[in-house]
């Protein structure tokens, strides 16, 4: 089935079975293996990118669902030497141990943040006007979708704080 | 060339407390961080293998009977399909850790429901599964199997039993005694990445691109499994996306990629699905432990009992080893223990992190709290008043142990002296209590090898068959050899995970560190010994920092000496007398607070603090995850992990991430960790002791106490999920 797509900025012409998820074809038939399969079951959050700006989970979409969309991966945030602040914080707070699901992590964060600065209030937010805070709880919150069985958990808070003061 | 050391006496020489480089220690970056965190570390199911196909495992339906294909041609004729292949070859079950030779074979009958039987190879993977779906397996002439352990048969464990004075008699005598039986419940490791492997024969050598722990003996397993000379056969695991225990030994994806590959002649990938990982990998066994302590009117034991039942499939002998702990941490004159391993018919029990310990330990620490409330004492001081001077069973030494330190240390820092009573503080609708657990895990040093080669640029090459699973080895590897030979850490290169390279201990048992930071330390010192010969000075005279050598008022820069040379050394190492001379552990103390919902019997963990000593500490950061990872497991075992098996046939009815609870983000807070400085002489030369486990065994007990102290509710049976607790407000 043809699905013409956006990737990290390039256009990408598809014709794949009509089967496949959006995760499948970045890793089976792009070469873009940056996005993890942890469960393929929309329960992990190892396979998250933002599609238009707003994070999913790639195992739970068809690819042929998304013509026309601009899809942004790990691959498209930064690279080795050139890390996004995110990248980079995780780095330094050892945001990670194995590895695996931090693509999804980072992508996950680099949506969350936005969510934050537009003003979205989540389950542990007190106040519904205005930006949260960026507490502890308040990324914990938003980031409980991506599982780190390494519990990276206080490290990744810690990377994701960082990196937002360093932004803001 | 190589440089073979036997652990035979203590290391007092201390050498890394003398390097100028100082890196050994640090916290570190980890310096394949910049590709995990921008997706281009590349791990098992990831490489770009030209021609490559999919293979999908299909599992068996039932625990008992012969294994029928009922549709097998027509999902043979199905669109892209290449083969379905029912090999006797296929493994009934992964090889245990370090088992070195094939587990049981054999896809023809069922032993339990979910078994691995065939694999369904196809073109594209959506076509792979498809037709797995697609494909009937019937089971004939079934019976009607054990699944449950505590009717099953069971068989004594006699190795594991100890009866040492007269523990009925000292209950009887006892001032305050408890005799409590508590069960814990199956646990899954759920690494993240699944076991995947991707099999591509060269004629008749096969390399296999695998999510490994452990791979000189995985090579051995998978050669054993085929039949074919180890010689033939290359792994490669640079990457591991967690392990936890299930990726000790080969799992049934990697022989299945590697007949299937053979059988359609192209590279063939095997992805385990998220149900597989837990349907047919390893489970930790539940486990039914009794605890007997009698205590004289001062708190000190006299006393102590501990008996473990726990389980496995028939054919396997591995059995948890609950009790490991309890021979040594505390003293008491008569002891009594044993163990009894029931057979049942539900996937095979393996280990997951801290066999043994993580819930062996988490039980008697909670009879330990139960006794402190009983006498109305302080449960740290109770742990301070019986730690043994000598290990109580063998009446050997210990060797270095700072368990004191890390009670008064932790208790210290959390601000335990503001401990409420029991049920007695409340934060609205928030009934708030405080825990604390003692931590131990057995010290291991295993067999490991490295190569370190220092090229003429003046540059180091760190290569060994050893693996990262998020350990931290490509971190400490380069650590050590960047201090020994005195380069910046970014001039050492690290090689991992390639059977081609000198075999290592592996990942496991917490053993990997010290014993491939081993390897490599003797392999530098090796190469200091030879620069101080080119230099006609003494060795322990040389001083290298930043790639230059000091020496007699001199200094040299390495390429300068190496004058277009390189030198190349192995370091070996193997265990030795020390580690039946003393008696040889870690320790720690965890300190939690809780809150316990007055309404639902909810708990959220509010504060976690963790003070561990392990010997001399490689990476201050990398450590400090490792411990942060371990508590994190104890949340886990404490509040909501549990594998629920059907009574019926055995099956695991949460097969996935959505209903097997590991703990999520907001599930764990900002925990702490405290690091003792220590120096463990009788390990290895490296004064430095395993810290991988350390920080799960015992953890769990720290919450559940917590919730006892909040509450006056004790749940002896984990995890504690608010239905429990509630059940006894
Ligand atoms: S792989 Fe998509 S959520 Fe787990
Ligand atoms: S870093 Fe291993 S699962 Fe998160």
């Amino acid at each position: 089935m043809e699905t013409n797509l956006t990737i990290n900025g390039t256009e990408q012409r598809l014709d794949l079975d009509p089967r496949t998820t959006l995760l499948d074809a970045l890793r089976h038939h792009l070469g873009l293996t940056g996005s993890k399969k942890g469960c393929d079951h929309g329960q992990c959050g190892a396979c998250t990118v933002m599609v238009n700006g707003r994070r999913i989970n790639a195992c739970l979409t068809l690819v042929c669902m998304h013509d026309g969309d601009e899809v942004t991966t790990i691959e498209g945030l930064g690279q080795p030497g050139n890390l996004s602040p995110l990248q980079e914080a995780f780095v330094n707070e050892d945001g990670f141990q194995c590895g695996y699901c931090t693509p999804g992590q980072i992508c996950s964060a680099t949506a969350m943040l936005k969510e934050i600065s537009d003003g979205w209030p989540s389950h542990v937010t007190d106040d519904l006007d205005g930006k949260a805070k960026l507490t502890a709880e308040e990324i914990s919150e938003r980031m409980s979708g991506n599982l780190c069985r390494c519990s990276a958990y206080p490290n990744i808070v810690e990377a994701i704080r960082k990196a937002a003061g360093e932004n803001t | 060339m190589t440089e073979q050391f036997k652990m035979d006496a203590p290391a007092t020489a201390r050498r890394l407390d003398d390097m100028a480089q100082g890196l050994v220690g640090a916290p570190l970056d980890r310096p394949e961080g910049p590709l995990k965190v921008t997706g281009t570390a590349t791990y098992a199911n990831e490489w770009q293998v030209r021609g490559m196909v999919h293979g999908v495992m299909v599992r068996a339906p039932d625990n008992s009977g012969r294994v029928v294909l009922a549709n097998c041609d027509a999902v043979e004729k199905m669109p892209g399909v290449l083969a379905v292949i029912q090999d006797d070859r296929l493994l009934r079950n992964p090889a245990q850790g370090t088992a070195n030779k094939a587990p049981i074979q054999g896809p023809q009958h069922a032993a339990y429901l979910g078994q691995l039987i065939a694999v369904v190879v196809a073109e594209g993977f959506e076509q792979a599964r498809h037709a797995a779906q697609s494909l009937q397996v019937q089971l004939e002439n079934g019976e009607v199997m054990p699944v449950d352990p505590a009717t099953a048969a069971v068989e004594p464990q006699e190795a594991k039993t100890l009866d040492q004075g007269d523990l009925d008699g000292a209950m009887k005598d006892a001032a305050f005694s408890v005799d409590v039986t508590y069960t814990t419940p199956s646990h899954s490791s759920s690494p993240m990445e699944p076991h995947a492997s991707i099999a591509s024969w060269q004629g008749d050598d096969l390399t296999l691109r695998g999510s490994y722990q452990m791979l000189k003996y995985n090579r051995n397993e998978l050669s054993d499994a085929l039949g074919i000379h180890p010689d033939r056969l290359r792994i490669l695991s640079p990457y591991v996306g967690g392990g936890f225990g299930s990726k000790l030994g080969i799992a049934p994806e990697a022989v299945a990629a590697a007949i299937a590959a053979k059988k359609v002649g192209r590279p063939v990938s095997v992805a385990l699905q998220r149900p597989q990982v837990y349907e047919a990998t390893m489970r930790r066994s539940e486990t039914t432990q009794r605890v007997r302590l009698a205590a004289d009117a001062e708190g000190r034991l006299t006393g102590l009992g501990h008996d473990a039942r726990v389980s496995n499939l028939p054919g396997e002998t591995f059995a948890e080893p609950v009790l490991q702990a309890s021979y040594f941490l505390y003293a008491g004159e008569n002891r009594k223990m044993s163990m009894e391993l029931a057979r049942v018919h539900r996937l095979c029990a393996g280990s997951v992190r801290a066999p043994g310990e993580a819930v062996g330990v988490t039980v008697f620490e909670g009879a330990m709290d139960e006794l402190a409330v009983q006498i109305g004492m302080d449960p740290v001081e109770l742990r301070r008043r019986n730690i043994p001077e000598k290990d109580p069973e063998s009446g050997k030494e210990f060797s270095s142990r700072r368990f004191l330190e890390a009670l008064d240390s932790g208790a210290e820092t959390f601000g335990w002296a503001n401990r409420p009573g029991v049920k007695e503080r409340r934060e609205g609708e928030w009934l708030i209590g405080y825990g604390m657990a003692s931590a131990a895990r057995v010290n291991v040093l295993m067999e490991s090898q490295a190569r370190v080669t220092l090229t003429p640029e003046g540059r180091a090459r760190v290569e060994t068959d050893m693996t990262d699973i998020g350990t931290g080895t490509y971190a400490i590897l380069g650590q050590i050899a960047g201090d020994m030979l005195g380069l910046p850490r970014d001039a050492v290169d690290v090689v991992l995970g390639d059977t081609t390279l000198p075999p290592a201990s592996g990942s496991g048992g917490s053993w990997g560190a010290a014993s491939s930071g081993t390897s490599v330390y003797l392999a530098c010192e090796a190469i200091r010994k030879q620069l101080a010969e080119r230099l006609e000075v003494d060795e322990n005279d040389l001083t290298l920092k930043d790639g230059m050598a000091t020496f007699d008022n001199q200094a040299r820069s390495l390429s300068d000496i190496l004058n277009g040379d390189q030198i190349a050394k192995l370091g070996h190492v193997l265990p030795g007398d020390t580690s039946e001379a003393v008696r040889q552990a870690t320790f720690g103390a965890y300190f939690a607070e809780v809150a316990v919902h007055a309404a639902s019997g909810e708990t959220r963990v509010r504060r976690m603090h963790g003070t561990f000593a392990a010997g001399r500490i490689l990476n201050a950061k990398t450590a400090r995850s490792q411990c942060l990872g371990g508590m994190t497991f104890g949340i886990g075992i404490a509040l909501t992990e549990e594998m629920a098996f059907d009574p019926r046939d055995g099956h695991v009815a949460n097969h996935n991430l959505a209903e097997y609870h590991i703990p999520v983000n907001a599930d764990v807070p900002q925990l702490t960790v405290d690091l003792l400085e220590e120096r463990d002489d009788w390990a290895n030369p490296l004064q430095a002791k395993g810290i991988g486990e350390l920080g799960i065994c015992g953890a769990a007990a720290a919450i559940t106490n917590a919730i006892y102290n909040a509450t006056g509710v004790r749940v002896r049976d984990y995890p504690a999920t608010l239905d429990k607790v509630i059940a006894g407000m």
